[in-house]
């Protein structure tokens, strides 16, 4: 039988999952994908907890948190493009413009 | 039974592909593992019933997002891997333990959700139609009428924005 639990339990894992690819990993278009798979998590529990107590809202707010993640790939990636253009590198290490 | 094995193969599959997406030294194979994840999320959607968001996985996640992904990856022409250039300061021990701090924080939050668990939330009203995808529309043009609104404008102010950003000048 699978309860609402072992959906809690996958996505713990994929929310680690992408939060370890987020703080280990150099290459920044690497950390943006991690960031969709942290997004994903957060989908399934939403979905999990909307077929557990028969109410669609959880799915609704699903579809808002996938258009938010849309918007922020594409500002996301028209950063990494613009920031490519000037600097010639995508390492996040190498990215400390701000710092003096 | 048939349910809890289409279950344990779907999160395994998920999870394996989620390690191969941050782990994998190309870049190009690290996105269409991030399609596989995504394909298997969706049929994860499709078990808990809900199809129309399995269907928006596939076209938004798997058909959109992810091609935005390969564009920029085949644009920036990378002379030299990002993963070469060491910098002395990185702490990347640092960052397991961070991540390690928040798995224990999250099954800190599940213990105690175990061992308290929450009064069973009322039931919200009636919706007049049947059908997963007509449900789900009903609530977004009903109760949700305005963060729709909102979410539109946010889309389109990323459009501009991402416009905007990759020009090369204005």
């Amino acid at each position: 039988m699978i309860t609402p639990v072992h959906y809690m339990l996958l996505s713990a894992a994929l929310f680690i999952i992408g939060v370890v690819g987020v703080l280990v990993r150099k290459n920044i278009i690497i950390i943006f994908m991690s960031i969709e798979l942290i997004l994903n998590a957060v989908n399934i529990n939403l979905v999990a907890f909307s077929a557990q107590l028969q109410n669609v809202v959880g799915q609704v707010f699903a579809v808002f948190v996938i258009a938010v993640a849309a918007a922020e790939a594409a500002v996301g990636l028209g950063i990494i493009l613009a920031f490519y253009r000037n600097k010639e590198t995508i390492n996040i290490d190498e990215m400390n413009l701000m710092r003096s | 039974m048939a349910q809890a094995i289409a279950f344990y193969f779907i999160a395994a599959c998920i999870l394996g592909f989620a390690v191969l997406v941050v782990t994998t030294r190309d870049t190009v194979h690290s996105v269409l593992f991030l399609v596989l994840d995504f394909l298997f999320v969706a049929a994860l959607y499709v078990l808990l019933g809900a199809q129309f968001l399995a269907a928006i996985q596939v076209l938004v996640y798997a058909g959109g997002i992810v091609v935005l992904y390969l564009f920029v990856v085949m644009l920036v022409n990378l002379k030299r891997p990002p993963e070469a250039h060491e910098d002395p300061h990185r702490r990347t021990k640092l960052g397991f333990g961070l991540a390690a701090a928040v798995l224990l924080e999250l099954g800190a939050i599940a213990v105690y959700g175990f061992v308290n668990p929450a009064a069973p939330v009322p039931a919200t009203a009636a919706i007049p139609v049947s059908g997963n995808t007509e449900q789900v529309g009903w609530l977004l043009y009903t109760s949700y009428l305005i963060p729709f609104e909102v979410a539109s404008m946010l889309l389109l102010v990323a459009m501009i924005g991402a416009i905007v950003l990759a020009k090369r000048e204005l």
